[in-house]
């Protein structure tokens, strides 16, 4: 029944822009394309404003699309309703970026996680109950935890929470949004553990949206990086960490610090100047015209398209 | 904070790392005295600068050195700027204060300042409200009032945490870039050890409170001693590393300081924990020049056992 099996969630050409009055219209997403197989991680890298948290908000229907499909096993979620839309509700679901302001105050622990299971009526009584602990059982917290509030845990523990809250109705996709940038150093290494035992166990898939660039390479299967609205270059996570192709990824890849001084001191960075400029009314050519070390008259007149450059490796450059 | 002892050369940069409420930005605000009494006090120590005792100072005789000798950058510079007050003026209220200039040259310095950081078009910008800088631009500025008043110590409390990556490199650069200049000491507190890396000439490792190893930057990078600084440095993944091998994690969280432990605060996450670490506090054991850890592994009974398990940190 489903023709692009393979791909669990496929995005085409989406795009979601927020109007601000005065004619000025915000391009958060702006015509980005990409898919996400059973089971396996996207990575999505960016700074602050580029449009990966709209992004992976369109793609679980949090926003309408302004225009593209978001396919989720071959069926266009924007034409959803009813019964069909509960459905999606049920497969896809998201862990958001801070654990302190995502979990309501107000509800204990086993609330927070049961609330899902009563809205689909998937379990009733004491296999509900039983439910509960197991969930917390997977995310490593146990069954004395169900009846605590959210206030009286750490950073981590409340992330966990939250991560249980995704699993209990059993989705296929989750959207994790910066799940780890909230999280201490040693805290984040076990969060990142438990994602990744738990996409083995339940061949889950993930949307992983991080800025951290060490993150990505180590959950993701395949790596996009965003810039403004739109995505500059994608490929398998080695191949674009090992050959980068467009100035904003080397840019990024140069900017990271890694704890080792030595190769610190070795290191010639090569420094982006400037910052993101405003996606409010962006300017129709390159969107890295104005950060680019190796600008050329062209990339300020012509948008460049994604365009394959290996097999599987894609980017937005004229220059490449 | 609990029996913390460190000291800062001119001119040298000193990281102090750790998770979040081991103490690390308590340190540098009690050096300030910018901690409220009550509940915080100052049980006992001393704090010298330049010789001077500051422990002892009275609140007008540390207005004194706050800004003037000793420079400040706080963590947040969304909400550490005044949101009615024009950028520039706040510079310029430093040096009116501290150095007794003129509004005129004050404001001269001001825009020499905001050059010397790295904005751009500095006379305009000088005239602009923070809302209209952007966070790289609002740490940038933050730098050039820490510094206007060319302080001999710099407390840097997370000077890039709340910045993007492209953003946190330009700081990092412009701090190398400003240290060198104007030959300031820093105190550099941070959670990222890439940043120490990149910056920092000595380093302390706290925990719950307490230094738990301090060195060199390279003792600290690559001969760690401190079964934390293993894990610390451990945990944060390697660009060469496969999703199959899970990443090296600390297990369990930080003790609560309300009730601190009785013996070594790390002791409940140690792998190598013995019976006297849960009993009795570890002093500090010297464990090259200039390095030491506090930890029972390197008592002379315990021999052996102070070893890294495995290389994988260099």
């Amino acid at each position: 029944m489903n023709k692009g099996a393979e791909h669990l969630v496929e995005v085409r050409n989406l795009r979601k822009h927020f109007h601000l009055g005065r004619n000025n219209v915000l391009k958060a997403v702006d015509d980005i394309s990409f898919s996400i197989g059973k089971g396996s991680t996207l990575g999505l890298v960016g700074e602050s404003g580029c449009g990966k948290t709209t992004a992976g908000r369109v793609i679980v229907r949090l926003y309408e699309p302004t225009d593209g499909i978001v396919l989720f096993d071959g069926r266009d979620i924007s034409r959803m309703g009813g019964r069909d839309l509960r459905e999606l509700r049920k497969r896809s679901q998201m862990i958001f970026q801070n654990p302190y302001t995502s979990l309501n105050p107000r509800m204990t622990v086993g609330d927070v996680v049961s609330e899902g299971i009563d809205i689909h009526g998937l379990y009733r009584g004491s296999e509900r109950t039983d439910r509960i602990y197991e969930l917390l059982g997977l995310v490593g917290l146990n069954k004395e935890h169900a009846s605590r509030f959210p206030h009286e845990f750490s950073g981590g523990q409340r992330q966990r929470i939250g991560i249980a809250r995704a699993l209990a109705v059993e989705p296929e996709f989750i959207v994790c949004d910066e799940p780890i940038s909230a999280l201490d150093v040693s805290i984040q290494s076990q969060v990142i553990n438990l994602l990744i035992g738990l996409q083995d166990r339940f061949n889950l898939a993930y949307l992983f949206i991080s800025h951290d660039l060490k993150m990505v390479k180590h959950v993701s299967e395949q790596v996009a990086v965003m810039y403004l609205g739109g995505i500059v270059e994608i490929a398998s996570s080695n191949e674009l960490y090992q050959h980068p192709a467009h100035p904003y990824t080397r840019g990024l890849l140069s900017a990271a610090v890694s704890p080792d001084p030595k190769a610190e001191r070795g290191k010639e960075r090569s420094i982006l100047q400037g910052e993101v400029p405003s996606p409010i009314n962006p300017p129709d050519c390159c969107r890295f015209e104005k950060r680019c070390p190796a600008v050329q008259p062209i990339c300020r007149e012509v948008r460049p398209d994604l365009k394959p450059i290996a097999d599987g490796h894609m980017v937005a450059c004229h220059l490449v | 904070m609990r029996g913390v002892s460190f000291h800062v050369q001119r001119g040298e940069c000193l990281a102090i790392v750790g998770e979040s409420g081991c103490g690390k930005s308590v340190t540098a605000y009690t050096l300030m005295r910018l901690i409220p009494i009550p509940p915080g006090r100052i049980k006992k120590g001393s704090i010298r600068f330049e010789g001077a005792e500051l422990t002892h100072l009275s609140d007008r005789q540390m207005e004194r050195y706050r800004g003037s000798e000793i420079g400040i950058i706080f963590q947040d510079p969304m909400t550490s700027l005044n949101p009615v007050t024009k950028v520039g003026a706040q510079i310029a209220e430093v040096l009116v204060k501290q150095r007794k200039a003129t509004r005129r040259s004050a404001f001269d310095r001001a825009v020499d300042m905001l050059r010397l950081v790295g904005i751009p078009d500095p006379e305009r910008r000088a005239n602009q409200y923070p809302h209209e800088f952007s966070g790289g631009m609002k740490q940038r500025a933050m730098i050039g009032i820490a510094l206007a008043c060319s302080p001999k110590l710099l407390i840097a409390d997370e000077p890039t945490t709340s910045l993007d990556v492209t953003i946190q490199a330009q700081i990092i650069d412009l701090m190398k870039g400003l240290q060198k200049k104007i030959d300031t000491a820093i105190i550099l507190i941070t959670h990222d050890l890439g940043v120490v890396a990149s910056l920092a000439d000595r380093v302390l490792v706290m925990y719950a409170g307490r230094i738990v190893e301090s060195g060199g930057l390279d003792d600290i990078f690559y001969q760690p001693h401190h079964p934390y600084t293993w894990g610390l440095l451990a945990s944060v993944p390697k660009l060469d590393s496969s999703k199959c091998t899970p990443l090296v994690s600390i297990q369990g969280t930080p003790p609560d300081l309300f009730k601190p432990p009785l013996g070594c605060a790390f002791a409940p996450r140690c792998e190598y924990a013995m019976r006297i670490c849960h009993e009795e506090c570890p002093p500090e054991f010297p464990v090259g020049s200039d390095h030491s850890a506090a930890c029972w592994l390197e008592h002379p009974m315990a021999q052996g056992s102070g070893q890294e398990p495995e290389a994988s940190n260099a």
